[in-house]
């Protein structure tokens, strides 16, 4: 003890000219050095990995969610005229059905988001639909569907894996979402923001938040977590029905140019 | 560790230098592309949290 002290002083009395002269690290010194640099590497793999996840690998799924809305659309619009079916009379929306947990059955775009926003949505709430670069906005099960009375209901991350619903808060009154489907698109208008717990799964109810009262208009929420980066609350973002554009008819003026064909 | 990985290298200051810039730059591509999403597999949970 009294050993190691005494180096250490004289160490530190050493003129700045002599110390370039190192003496050899003892068997300690180096354990302790080692260790300490394994200690800082590991940190910044740690950080890295968490910027990877958070940022870089966020944009990488974003932009392949994208394309695959992309190809969506481009497949539908291939496809032949559908047969009309019984309930696609010229006014009244067709009710989607026959949707299988984990397959995409329609996109989403919003034009405050960006002139190119378009994300696909799957059946299902599941990491097999949120956490996946051909996928990420999934639909409540339990919810209703497009084209009928009462609550359809997305959720989607905030951020990581596409980070979907990122920019949700920005919505104002006015704007218009998008959804399409392989009949046509559904256009719904931003009505207002709420910020709930986790628990209050009143927001699911077919009025959001009036559990058993009776729905008699259609209405799109949007959900993913708030604030960023935390998963304490969500952020519920309600949008009613306002009009349908049956495939025949065309797209709307809005998205119109993002269903051409690709260049 | 790194000291030693240094003095190991050979050439003037700015080999070793350019020869660490290359190192780091192929193990973080390594990083990025294999081991990050590897253990992002790994350590996905059940519970779906948004």
């Amino acid at each position: 003890m009294a050993r190691a002290y005494n180096r250490r002083m004289s160490a530190a009395v050493e003129h700045p000219a002599k110390s370039r002269v190192r003496r050899p690290r003892t068997i300690a010194e180096t354990v302790r050095l080692v260790i300490g640099e394994i200690l800082i590497t590991s940190a910044v793999l740690i950080a890295l990995f968490v910027g990877w996840k958070v940022w870089f690998n966020d944009v990488v799924f974003g932009a392949s969610q994208s394309r695959a809305a992309e190809e969506l659309s481009e497949e539908w619009r291939q496809q032949p005229e559908p047969e009309p079916a019984a309930s696609t009379a010229p006014n009244k929306p067709a009710v989607l059905a026959g949707l299988v947990d984990g397959k995409a059955f329609g996109t989403i775009m919003i034009p405050r988001l960006g002139d190119d926003y378009r994300r696909p949505i799957a059946e299902g709430t599941g990491n097999n639909v949120l956490n996946t670069p051909v996928l990420g906005v999934g639909h409540y099960s339990k919810t209703q569907v497009p084209g009928q009375d009462g609550n359809i209901v997305l959720a989607s991350h905030r951020t990581a894996y596409g980070g979907a619903f990122h920019n949700i808060h920005e919505l104002r009154v006015g704007d218009h979402v998008y959804l399409e489907t392989r009949d046509g698109w559904y256009q719904y208008t931003y009505r207002n923001t709420e910020y709930v717990l986790a628990s209050q799964v009143e927001v699911l109810s077919p009025v959001p938040m009036q559990p058993g009262v009776e729905p008699t208009d259609s209405v799109l929420t949007l959900t993913t977590c708030n604030p960023f980066l935390s998963t304490a609350e969500r952020i519920i973002v309600y949008n009613v029905f306002t009009e349908w554009f049956p495939r025949s008819m065309g797209a709307p003026k809005e998205i119109a140019h993002l269903m051409k064909k690709k260049a | 560790m790194y000291g030693f990985l240094w003095s190991k290298l050979p050439g003037p200051i700015w080999a070793r230098v350019l020869v660490s810039v290359v190192v780091v730059a192929i193990v973080l591509a390594i990083l990025v592309v294999w081991v990050f999403p590897a253990i992002d597999e790994l350590i996905v949970n059940e519970e779906v949290t948004i």
